[in-house]
């Protein structure tokens, strides 16, 4: 039987891993190399970066950085921030990458989804959306979600997978940060129109927030940060947990 | 010396890390007779079917692969390659195995993406290996259950989690990205005689 996933989100600046509250507000939470080897052996599915410092400069910080971890950890990894051309693609599957996450760049290109999914295959191709409900509906926000698209979510999602998306990892910013739970609606919402694997993030607080996302939506993964990285939910608690309430884990 | 095939596709680094930390010399190449001579072989895969095949007709890798007898594995798309044909835009493959690469029906989340156990193990690839550990899955594609199936794997329909016949072995699951477990699985390939 297919496992639901755990995946640790370390969010990278200049090199280290820092977890913003409501995309606001840094706090330094360690060596994302170290981090990410601790998360390997203690059972994490599968890792995400977001490199929120990403610039020209910094790009290539990012590709050691992407070297380094395929030495270290023998499970996938996903790289996002900034990737806004096959060849930004190419250099981070080839430092060994085993996806790319791909946010702003292809709300404003959405072409660019099909020609990373024709070049490298659909599999690599994450589309990370960070949405925010206003009124009754729900927007696609860009740039770190400092900036309100007109792009309604459900439609959004719906592009993305007919462009050739692979998998969506599905952010909502009115639950992030505030560890009162995954946006159980909203990724409701997304798993009737949508046949992709979904991760739900943002809003995890604690061990029951996995279980209800887990048995009341078909999210495939669930992701988290800052309450990874400063211990309040352990991997191997977690997961007996969900074993223990009949989900599928690892 | 174990030779892992280049061809310009995804992400072939993690599996060259995974055999130098067995402590195995590898060599990325392309080159007829590289492959040729390699102690083992390894073809890994993520990327489209048909450019891949065309890939190996202009390096005439088509015809050196079927008369190799040196252990040799193809992971993801390499197994499927090692096929007779894929639904992935009508492609002819190898051959090697009398199987068709077929598409899970997209009604279904496709790709199959996350870890998955496997069951009815058979061969030297599977020992310490257990029906209840999980490996690494990422396909749109799966190739049917046949005579050489030599592990299976439930997701939407029973299919080959893996092949062998003679000296080939396939894997559609990712023995790189699989953690210890498929470290092993690794292991044991690489220590085949």
């Amino acid at each position: 039987m297919l496992k639901k996933r755990i995946i640790p989100c370390l969010d990278i600046k200049d090199g280290r891993t820092v977890k913003g509250i409501n995309f606001v507000g840094l706090r330094d939470a360690g060596n994302p190399v170290e981090l990410a080897k601790e998360y390997s052996e203690q059972g994490a599915d599968e890792l995400v970066f977001l490199d929120i410092s990403a610039t020209d400069e910094k790009r290539k910080t990012l590709i050691h950085l992407v070297e380094e971890l395929s030495k270290e950890i023998n499970i996938p990894f996903t790289v996002g921030g900034g990737i806004s051309t096959l060849n930004d693609v190419d250099l981070l599957l080839k430092a060994g990458a085993d996806k790319v996450s791909l946010n702003s760049s292809v709300v404003k290109n959405p072409k660019l989804i099909s020609d990373i999914s024709q070049r490298f295959g659909n599999q690599c191709v994450v589309v990370a959306v960070d949405s925010k409900q206003f009124e009754t509906q729900d927007f696609v926000f860009v740039n770190g979600g400092k900036i309100k698209t007109d792009f309604q979510t459900l439609d959004w999602i719906k592009r993305a997978e007919e462009l050739g998306a692979g998998e969506i990892l599905l952010t909502s910013m009115d639950f992030d940060g505030t560890k009162q739970g995954f946006d159980v609606r909203l990724l409701k919402q997304v798993s009737e129109i949508c046949n992709l694997p979904l991760i739900a993030s943002g809003g995890a607080g604690k061990i029951e927030d996995f279980t209800e996302v887990f048995s009341k939506t078909n999210a495939t993964g669930a992701l988290a940060a800052s309450i990874f990285h400063f211990g309040e939910v352990q991997i191997p608690e977690l997961k007996l947990n969900l074993k223990q309430n009949k989900i599928p884990v690892r | 010396m174990i030779a892992i095939i280049d061809y310009g596709a995804g992400n072939i680094k993690s599996v060259e890390n995974a055999i130098e930390k067995l402590g195995f010399e590898t060599i990325l190449t392309s080159d007829f007779d590289e492959i040729r001579n390699a102690e083992k072989i390894i073809f890994p895969g993520v990327g489209e079917a048909s450019t891949a095949m065309k890939f190996l007709k202009e390096k005439n890798l088509d015809i050196l692969i079927p008369t190799l007898t040196q252990p040799f594995l193809g992971i993801c798309l390499g197994q499927q390659l090692l096929c007779s044909y894929s639904e992935e835009n009508n492609t002819e493959c190898l051959g090697i195995f009398d199987v068709k690469v077929k598409q899970f029906p997209s009604t279904e989340i496709v790709p199959h993406m996350g870890w998955n156990n496997l069951s009815n193990l058979k061969g030297d690839l599977f020992k310490c290996v257990s029906e209840a550990d999980d490996f690494y899955f990422v396909h749109s594609f799966y190739c049917e259950l046949s005579e050489n199936t030599s592990s299976e794997c439930n997701y939407i329909l029973p299919f080959s989690a893996s092949l062998q016949k003679n000296n080939f072995y396939g894997m559609q699951f990712h023995p790189e990205k699989s953690g210890d477990i498929g470290s092993k699985v690794l292991e044991n390939f690489l220590n085949l005689n």
